[in-house]
């Protein structure tokens, strides 16, 4: 029974893709419709999986699914296999639940877009790939479900693709993937080169008795990958140009699904970083750098959704923080990176239903006092905005302050960090509030705000119902007891002071927060951007990152491709062209002594008859 | 006294094996019929009555030589005369294979309005009244069928002569039905006599120096057999000077059937001039029986001398390869192209003939000399007729339009013709996943194995110059501007299409899968005494 449910999980949408792109305009009136409910289906296949394994304990409950031997080369061999256990299942549940309720929230969005059936399809085609991503047991497989994931990203980033803006952030994206692509397939390489297979089973098994060097260099691999899928420094620069897509698609991929992904590799890959320090130690690394620097750059922005990725970013740098604190956090990391998925989808789908009341612009300076006339919207966002902060007993509270005191426990510095972190977060996010929401209207002529359909709405409700009452999944150990198969023991953390001190410290610095935005951003909102301090400068330009990017990487490229072209000018083509000039020079001569005499033909026969017999002679005599 | 010394009555009948030579009985009789036929049937049964008897002739040929090969048997046959071993099985099975594809395009009727590719009354002078008078009478030479016939069981009979007197009879047999068949052209006829006399004149010329060198071994060995003089090389010391002309001679003769370089010039103008079909025909099969035959030659009677001759066929082999590919490039008629590319491909296989990587010589490891060079024969067979049938179908008001500039965006205008075209070009090239890459592949690794890289070295360069014009007509084809008094693109009869078929079939498949043949070729093993 579970063996066909977890394929037909992968099958369902990908055959629903299908569909919807080579049905063409045929599907057109029904395609948004098939493309829901094959997300709908997939979601009930994941609801009785997870069901089912209520019924099993401990190990049991992982089940290996072998399909088909997909290839065999020399002594590697790759089985199609997929693996439901109780990570990959809550994975799944998150992924076919929230995509759902944005296909149906798509249903509204989408309705005047004439190619809906096509952005249905590439949300299809995204699902099934993500799927394969966390239901794979084998490296190389994941390593499918990432590039399926990857041409889903580029294909919906690029959605408009008549905008220029658009274009080129798909392009971006996909060119900034590839790079921490590589380090994935790098990855797999090295794993057929240590053990001899990419199986999940194998290189467990394997990473034991793997070496120092070699657990490090895999790791940092690995970690090059997730960084590259999950926005992390130094691949971040992507994410903030991914708002170019749709909304929807931004809710889904870019703040609730695929750019957890890199979270998910690397808690999956425990066994290989808990043979290296270095390996770990780079990942709370990043996570912490990451966390800081994306809160940075949500202080600053004015477009709604660019201020939303920035604390995506943040929030996927605490979750990576907290997988690379090694058994301690591994669970948090989980657990956060669902509570984040509610409620980031959440506010993203509120921002698009703003966005649909205010003629699709995004700069904050433009809103103001949209609570009286999208009341829905704003309750819904107001439940994400909290959960985010970590009120209690909203759900973020519990996943985020979990990770605050596990830093603490590993590490004052990194502690800290986390609680700077915590502190811009409510300082970004009351900015949001206020600009959007609260304060005078400051629209533009010719808006009329106006809540969004029921379509829209509904799924919004569950979001916000869900980023309230998420917190639950961690009542009384339940997700620590429910990942032991996977990740191990949990190992209880001690951080340096009691609990509900640092549950006070923490709420007291996310009050501070909210204290300075409220003082800086009550009133009196310029409609233009004030030119602001060199702090603000930085953060608006994203921390100089796409700077650092071109200087560094972007110019001494096109030095590289300009002096290539010039060489290959000069150089190849000048010998190719001499070369070419020589032999039909010297075709020319020679063809002269086909002269069509007979004479003169039996002349050379008679020269090749002498030289035959001579070098014959001068072999022998020599 | 002692008188006259009669016939005794104990004169005993020489033992023939007839099992094991019926493969050539069958062609030569069915050949003879073919004349008598000729000379007996009404007119207008000619055609199909000689073409009958040829296909039946070379199915059943074709088959028995099958059965011999499934058997494994192998002797000398004929009191020593004709070694029918793997090799010359393999020959044969070829031969009558390439035979069958080219008596298909000698065949059709349905490109020149009805009639065939051959000179209505060859006796006709070109232009005159009488020549209008046989055209309109629609006359056809059907000699051509038995001609064919007698040309193949020559070449037959060549590439498994055990004796040097049958290697020249079969060489005489094979040659005088392609001067003939090369004269015989419907359209353009005075070239095509001019090519008939510059191969006569010149295989006259090669078949002196090939007798004076048999002359000059009898002289040496007292012996015309193979293996007689093989083991006269053994034992026999002084008259190195005989040897070593004999040698010389016997390869400027052999040399000249292969086309190799210096003695290739007749090459191009008589492919340009005989009849395309005639021109297929003999760039494959004559081709085949004259390798074999140099092969059996060098190796079986000579191969003790290797040392001595190995030098020579090395400059000969380079010679051939570097003019042949190079000539090529300024060549403006398409048959005129692939007159050079043969000669280049000649060049090509000699290098797995002084590769010298045979069973005997210890330097095995992989295919050997011969292996490689028959399954090259194959492969290059195929795709010349097939090529050659192709150039047969892109026509204009003058016949067919054979100069490259004719050709051009000929892609445009029938994209299969020249698509098909375009792959036996890249087959020529040796582009991987053709034949004529397995086929590059199999001589190459033979020559390599055999001690003769730098010979390959110069192959792999020679290729790469060859590649050039190869691609060139394909880029004419298809880059190029269709102009508006371009050639038509004849629809063919059944024979042509089937030749083109079965050419294009082959060259496929022995570029995916070339396992099988090279398997049979292996099973062919090597030249017995």
């Amino acid at each position: 029974m579970s063996h066909e449910l977890t394929w037909l999980l992968v099958a369902i949408p990908a055959v629903s893709a299908a569909i919807l792109l080579l049905g063409g305009k045929a599907t057109n009136a029904w395609g948004h419709l098939l493309g829901t409910a094959a997300s709908l289906a997939a979601f009930v296949c994941g609801v009785l999986l997870f069901v089912q394994m209520q019924g099993h304990h401990g190990e049991e409950r992982s089940e290996t699914v072998r399909l088909f031997e997909w290839f065999q080369v020399g002594s590697v061999k790759v089985d199609f296999t997929l693996l439901i256990d109780p990570l990959s299942i809550l994975f799944v549940l998150l992924i076919t639940g929230v995509g759902s309720l944005i296909h149906i929230y798509s249903i509204g969005y989408m309705e005047h877009d004439p190619r809906r059936r096509r952005f249905f399809a590439y949300l299809n085609l995204f699902v099934a790939a993500m799927l394969l991503l966390v239901l794979s047991a084998d490296y190389l497989l994941v390593f499918v479900g990432w590039e399926g994931v990857g041409l889903a990203s580029y294909l919906l980033i690029g959605f408009w693709q008549h905008k220029d803006s658009a274009a080129v952030a798909a392009k971006k994206a996909f060119v900034v993937n590839r790079v921490g692509d590589i380090g994935l397939s790098l990855a797999v390489m090295s794993m057929w080169a240590l053990f001899g297979s990419s199986a999940f089973v194998s290189v467990n098994a394997g990473a034991e008795s793997m070496s120092h060097t070699w657990a490090t260099l895999v790791g940092l691999m690995l970690l090059l990958a997730a960084c590259g899928k999950s926005a992390q420094v130094p691949l971040q620069s992507w994410l903030l140009d991914a708002m170019e897509g749709p909304t929807p698609v931004s809710a889904l991929i870019h703040a609730a699904t695929m750019v957890t992904a890199g979270v998910y590799l690397v808690v999956r890959s425990h066994a290989i970083f808990e043979q290296s320090e270095a390996a770990s130690t780079a990942v709370v690394i990043v996570g912490t750098v990451t966390a800081l620097a994306g809160a940075i750059i949500g202080t600053a922005k004015d477009d709604i959704k660019k201020a939303l990725a920035g604390s995506t970013m943040s929030q996927i740098g605490y979750m990576m923080l907290a997988a690379g604190l090694g058994p301690a956090g591994y669970v948090f990391a989980i657990f956060h990176l669902i509570t984040h998925g509610f409620f980031k989808a959440n506010m993203f789908l509120g921002a698009g239903s703003v966005m649909h009341g205010m003629n699709d612009d995004v700069n904050m300076r433009h809103y103001g006092a949209l609570r009286t006339p999208m009341k829905i919207t704003f309750v819904t966002f107001a439940f994400g905005y909290l959960a985010i902060l970590g009120i209690p007993p909203f759900s973020g509270f519990f996943s985020k302050d979990k990770i605050i005191e596990a830093a603490f426990a590993d590490n004052l510095v990194i502690g800290l960090c986390t609680l700077l972190g915590a502190g811009i977060t409510a300082f970004y996010m009351t900015r949001v509030m206020l600009m959007t929401f609260l304060g005078e209207k400051r629209w533009e002529k010719d808006v009329h705000p106006h809540e969004s359909p029921k379509v829209m709405t509904v799924p919004l409700v569950i979001l916000a119902l869900l980023s309230l009452v998420g917190g639950v999944l961690a009542l009384g150990g339940w997700l620590e007891h429910w990942l032991e198969p996977v990740v191990g023991a949990h190992e209880e953390h001690h951080p340096p002071l009691p609990i509900i001190v640092m549950t006070l410290i923490t709420l007291a610095v996310v009050a501070v927060g909210i204290v300075i935005a409220v003082a800086k951003y009550r009133r009196d909102i310029p409609r233009e951007a004030p030119a602001g301090s060199p702090l603000t400068v930085l953060a608006r330009r994203d921390l100089y990152g796409d700077a650092l990017n071109e200087a560094v990487l972007m110019r001494p490229g096109q030095y590289l491709t300009r002096t290539l072209v010039w060489l290959d000018n000069r150089g190849v083509d000048g010998l190719v062209n001499g070369l070419a000039a020589l032999f039909g020079g010297l075709s020319g001569r020679l063809r002269r002594f086909q002269t069509g005499f007979v004479r003169s033909y039996a002349l050379s026969m008679v020269f090749g008859a002498a030289f035959v017999v001579v070098a014959l002679l001068a072999v022998r005599l020599s | 006294m002692i008188g006259l010394i009669l016939p005794s009555a104990d004169f005993v009948a020489p033992k023939i094996e007839y099992n094991e030579l019926m493969p050539l009985l069958v062609v030569f009789g069915a050949a003879c019929v073919g004349v008598i036929a000729e000379a007996f049937l009404p007119r207008a049964w000619r055609h199909l009555v000689q073409l009958a008897i040829t296909l039946v002739a070379i199915i059943v040929a074709g088959v028995l030589t099958g059965f011999l090969i499934a058997d494994e048997k192998e002797l000398v046959a004929a009191l020593g005369a004709i070694s029918v071993d793997g090799p010359a099985l393999f020959t044969w099975l070829i031969l009558l294979a390439l035979t069958l594809v080219s008596v298909l395009l000698f065949a059709e009727r349905s490109l020149d309005g009805g009639l065939s590719a051959f000179a209505g009354q060859a006796a006709a002078v070109p232009g005159s009244e009488a020549e209008r008078e046989g055209t309109a009478a629609r006359l056809e030479h059907t000699e051509i069928f038995p001609l064919t016939l007698f040309a193949v069981g020559g070449m037959m009979l060549f590439a498994s002569a055990n004796d040097l007197l049958v290697l020249f009879v079969a060489l005489e047999v094979f040659s005088l039905p392609l001067y003939l068949l090369c004269g015989l052209a419907r359209r353009r006829r005075l070239i095509s006599q001019e090519a008939a006399m510059k191969y006569f004149l010149l295989g006259a010329f090669a078949s002196a120096f090939l007798l004076f060198g048999i002359a000059l071994l009898y002289g040496y060995a007292g012996t015309m057999s193979l293996g007689g003089i093989a083991d006269a090389l053994q034992t026999q010391t002084g008259g190195d000077a005989i040897l070593l002309a004999g040698t010389g001679l016997i390869a400027v003769g052999l040399l000249f059937k292969v086309g190799a370089v210096p003695f290739h010039s007749w090459t191009p103008d008589v492919y340009q001039g005989a009849p395309t079909p005639v021109t297929g025909f003999m760039a494959a099969c004559t081709k085949i029986a004259a390798f074999i035959g140099l092969m059996r030659v060098f190796y079986v009677a000579l191969g003790g001398t290797r040392w001595d001759w190995a030098p020579m066929m090395w400059v000969v082999a380079i010679l051939t390869m570097v003019v042949g590919s190079i000539v090529a490039i300024t060549q403006t008629d398409v048959k005129r192209m692939l007159a050079y590319s043969s000669i280049a491909h000649a060049g090509f296989l000699l290098t797995a003939f002084v590769g010298l990587a045979q069973a005997g010589s210890g330097v095995t490891n992989g295919v050997t000399s011969t292996q490689a060079v028959l399954f090259y024969l194959v492969t290059y067979g195929f795709s010349t007729i097939g090529a050659f049938a192709v150039v047969t179908l892109v026509r204009d008001a003058g016949g067919e339009a054979t100069h490259l500039s004719r050709w051009a965006g000929l892609g445009k205008k029938s994209p299969l013709l020249a698509g098909i075209f375009a792959f036996f070009l890249l087959s020529f090239a040796g582009i991987p996943l053709t034949a004529g890459f397995t086929g590059k592949w199999a001589v190459f690794s033979a020559a390599w194995t055999g001690g003769a890289w730098p010979l390959v070295v110069v192959a792999v360069l020679s290729s790469l110059i060859a590649a050039f014009f190869y691609v060139r007509v394909i880029v004419l084809m298809f880059f190029s501007d269709l102009p508006t008094d371009a050639p038509d693109v004849v629809l063919p009869g059944w024979q042509t299409t089937t030749a083109v078929a079965l050419g294009l079939a082959a060259t496929v498949i022995l570029g995916l899968v070339p396992g099988p043949v090279l398997e049979l070729a292996a099973r062919a093993g090597e030249f017995i005494r």
